[in-house]
């Protein structure tokens, strides 16, 4: 659960978000749009406890180690293999059965075949991709997803959605994007920023 | 306890493991340290002290280090990993002792040239002085290590760091220089010790929040 209220951020004298109030129950779908310099990515890295608000309250119910964030980088070590970016965070998520998760999510993205092959060599849509599996694998409660679509072809958008639909009723989601109409489906509320 | 080693071993690994990949810092500290002790050979006049040539295998020694923490954060701080690192439920600590640790291996294999190549072109290397450079090791890669994920987060990092740091260095030169050069090198490794008790301690401590806002 995330409950904002009066939250604002400030970057020095640029006012980024300016008294905002929502609340994201458990189990709830919130959509947020707005056009580029809204303050959409800082809104997710305030909810994620990458950030600190300036003013207001924000409370996140669920402690960092079951919260799964996709960010514009895919926080993955470029002269890594994909195996091994995904192990490490597995060995930091302490998950019981790391390589049976890592192998089941490669496979289901469409990564297994390159699962020895560096990050540094994956195109942007692979790299997308892979983001998504680290951000999935330690099975987050809340998942916070900064445009989760961008770069991926066709069938890597269809497995996505695909994989949003499936962990929709068990999962709270947080998810900014500029095509709100493709998990309209989904979400169970909208947060317009300005 | 036995999580937090796990954690540091799996992140301490994943830095070496980034080195032997991309090789962007070791080769450049040999580099350094071999060029800083041959160009000190022909700047030094032929008949200058053993304490003169002491004290310049430390400020090499020193400026080595400086240059491998400069890219102590660099994969981090490049492609924006350290959110990655910071959301994952271990102690932040541990993103710290994993670079540290892994910035002591680099320290060390530097060294390990840097010590015999200062043999052949001054003088020998006594008990004192490798004990001293141990213990200077440590302290460098705890209070830079802190310094340079300070450093990585601002514009200026290249000036910051050095701004930072060397003042802070300031005691592992004397330390070390006492150790290698002074009747009383028992004390000056004394010095060395508890700086790196105190500056461990304090770097440890205090990293959670060099990373998070």
């Amino acid at each position: 659960m995330i409950r904002a209220r009066g939250l604002s951020k400030r970057f020095g004298s640029k006012r980024v978000l300016e008294r905002l109030d929502f609340e994201l129950p458990d189990g709830g779908f919130l959509v947020v749009t707005g056009p580029n310099g809204s303050g959409k990515t800082t809104l997710l890295r305030l909810c994620a406890g990458l950030l600190a608000p300036t003013s207001g309250e924000l409370e996140i119910a669920n402690d960092r180690g079951r919260l799964g964030f996709l960010a514009h980088e895919p926080l993955l070590y470029r002269e890594l293999t994909a195996l091994e970016n995904l192990d490490l965070y597995g060995r930091l998520y302490r998950l019981p059965e790391r390589r049976e998760r890592i192998g089941m999510l490669l496979e289901r993205f469409g990564l297994w075949r390159v699962r020895n092959e560096r990050a540094g060599s994956f195109s942007r849509g692979m790299l997308q991709r892979l983001a998504l599996c680290r951000a999935l694998l330690h099975e987050p409660e809340l998942l916070i997803l900064d445009e989760p679509f961008n770069a991926l072809d066709v069938e890597g958008a269809e497995l996505l959605a695909d994989q949003l639909e499936e962990l929709r009723p068990r999962r709270t989601f947080l998810v900014a994007t500029h095509d709100p109409a493709r998990l309209s489906g989904l979400a169970s509320a909208r947060l317009a920023l300005a | 306890m036995r999580r937090y080693a796990q954690d540091v071993v799996a992140l301490t690994r994943k830095d070496l493991l980034l080195e032997l990949r991309a090789r962007d810092t070791l080769p450049a500290m040999l580099l350094f340290v071999a060029a800083a002790l041959v160009v000190f050979h022909f700047a030094l006049p032929g008949d200058s002290s053993e304490l003169a040539a002491k004290g310049l295998l430390w400020v090499a020694l020193v400026f080595t280090a400086l240059l491998g923490l400069v890219r102590a954060f660099a994969a981090e701080r490049e492609q924006g990993l350290l959110d990655g690192l910071v959301l994952a439920p271990c102690d932040r600590s541990a993103i710290w002792l994993a670079k540290a640790l892994a910035m002591l291996a680099f320290l060390v294999l530097a060294e390990v040239v840097a010590l015999p190549l200062y043999s052949l072109f001054y003088s020998g290397v006594g008990w004192e002085t490798i004990a001293g450079v141990a213990l200077a090791d440590v302290g460098i890669c705890a209070v830079g290590t802190l310094l340079a994920a300070m450093a990585a987060a601002s514009r200026a990092r290249e000036l910051m760091l050095p701004l930072l740091f060397l003042p802070l260095a300031v005691p592992i030169v004397i330390g070390g220089v006492g150790a290698s050069v002074g009747p009383s090198g028992g004390r000056y490794l004394g010095l060395l010790a508890v700086y790196d008790a105190i500056f461990a301690i304090i770097s440890w401590a205090s990293f959670e929040y060099v990373v998070t806002e």
